[in-house]
């Protein structure tokens, strides 16, 4: 079903071609054994034209734990586009040596302008502020497995709700099933963005809230998505050192919060989750690691049709 | 008005925003185009107040879906043996490549400069689009 696509955006599968994708991944996690081999011979290129070790070693370890090989580039400057490369000439290289190619990249848009010059599937594995899809299926996938369902939910995103790309996908993401409601904890300064709240929360009719109380959102949540305040975001320090401390998740705080909360964070964290949550079983943030692995294990099994 | 002379078969462009008559003159290349143009700026308009008109003694081809995205409210008068034939209005097109350009710095499109620029329309009654790449909303009418 999915063998030879791409994916470039969060909203490129359909709920139906997610969640099998969600069962495949459990499966794998489930049976490891059973998947060693199924990408023997096949090459995924990891081209990091943004450095993102976290990202990058996810991606390897998949494509490894299904019998793959791996070629690629950390960094830019290890790449033919430090020799004035276009994107489209690097893509139709490694695309003649590779079967898939999961790319990230600092230009928006760049995963999409890669699809059209690939012949083989691109994944984006980021395309700077823009777009983070395997982010959005580990964060589903990570939901899934702990609280057993992604529909139903109180749902609540804190930090920077304006710029954090996992944000908004995930929030569309969720938005696709039944029942979840959203409570957004922000600074005014970096609240959701209105394509979120207009267009996918407000056309389809779903519950939000926005608040700049963590304290008063926590007792609801059934899953906190805490988020990083990105330096790289800001044009100016000044307004980056004012919000970055705006909230810390810690154990008081936490005493406020449901016994079976989810805390979920894309990291790397800085300090907006104190070391003394990482104890706490309602921590879930290293278990979203280990499920983004096993998402991007079905995924690529998916698209190179060997699942 | 001023009494420019009938034209025998040709275009009329009519509706023109008032000071954009020249852009579009420029956009069509009339100047190169041989034809006899007369470029009528400020004529009195019931419905704009003021507007500018192009009349063309020749049935050049045109890019509608381009003049349209310049400026909407132009109708394109087809013009027979001194008759009007036809009366185009501009219909703004759902997918437009190479006529807006990106402003948005983060955008691939600003690095990548082979790559066609395509545009999507997400608001007919508001005319606006998004880049295909970045999603940002339109940018300027660049007519590269």
């Amino acid at each position: 079903m999915l063998k030879g696509r791409h994916l470039i955006g969060p909203r490129d599968f359909s709920l139906a071609e997610n969640e099998a994708l969600f069962d495949l991944a459990e499966n794998m996690e489930a049976k490891p054994g059973d998947w060693l081999d199924v990408a023997r011979g096949r090459i995924l290129a990891t081209l990091f034209f943004e450095p993102s070790t976290r990202t990058r070693l996810s991606f390897e370890a998949a494509m490894l734990r299904l019998g793959g090989g791996v070629v690629g580039f950390a960094e830019p400057g290890s790449s033919s586009a430090a020799k004035g490369e276009s994107l489209a000439d690097t893509i139709r290289t490694v695309s003649s040596y590779a079967d898939v190619i999961a790319m990230r990249n600092p230009k928006e848009g760049a995963a999409l302008l890669a699809s059209r010059f690939s012949t083989v599937p691109v994944v984006n594995a980021g395309d700077g502020g823009h777009h983070h899809p395997t982010q959005t299926l580990t964060d589903l996938l990570t939901i899934r497995r702990l609280k057993g369902r992604a529909e139903g939910l109180t749902v609540g995103f804190c930090g920077d709700l304006k710029f954090g790309r996992t944000v908004h996908s995930l929030a569309q993401g969720l938005a696709r099933y039944p029942g979840n409601r959203f409570v957004l904890v922000s600074p005014p300064e970096l609240r959701v963005p209105d394509f979120i709240t207009g267009e996918v929360f407000g056309k389809e009719g779903i519950p939000y809230e926005e608040t700049d109380s963590l304290e008063e959102a926590l007792p609801r949540l059934d899953v906190l998505y805490m988020t990083r305040v990105q330096k790289e975001r800001f044009f100016n320090e000044e307004d980056y050192l004012r919000l970055k401390d705006a909230y810390i998740l810690d154990a008081a705080r936490m005493r406020l919060a449901k016994a079976d909360l989810a805390v979920l964070h894309p990291l790397p964290r800085v300090n907006e989750i104190a070391a003394e949550i990482d104890s706490d079983p309602r921590a879930a943030y290293f278990a979203q690691v280990r499920y983004g692995m096993f998402a991007r294990m079905a995924l690529i099994a998916s698209v190179l049709g060997v699942a | 008005m001023l009494n420019i002379a009938k034209i025998k078969n040709g275009l009329v462009i009519d509706h023109i925003k008032a000071g954009q008559g020249l852009r579009i003159f420029n956009w069509l290349g009339l100047d190169k185009a041989g034809a006899p143009v007369a470029f009528i700026v400020n004529a009195p308009s019931r419905r704009m107040g003021k507007k500018d008109m192009l009349k063309i003694d020749e049935t050049i081809s045109i890019d509608y879906a381009v003049l349209g995205l310049i400026d909407r409210d132009i109708t394109v008068n087809v013009i027979e043996n001194e008759i009007l034939t036809e009366k185009i209005h501009m219909r703004l097109p759902e997918r437009v490549e190479n006529v807006l350009v990106c402003k948005n710095p983060r955008c691939v499109t600003q690095i990548e400069k082979s790559a066609p620029q395509v545009f999507i329309l997400t608001d007919r009654g508001a005319g606006t689009y998004r880049c295909e790449y970045c999603d940002e909303a339109r940018g300027e009418v660049d007519l590269r």
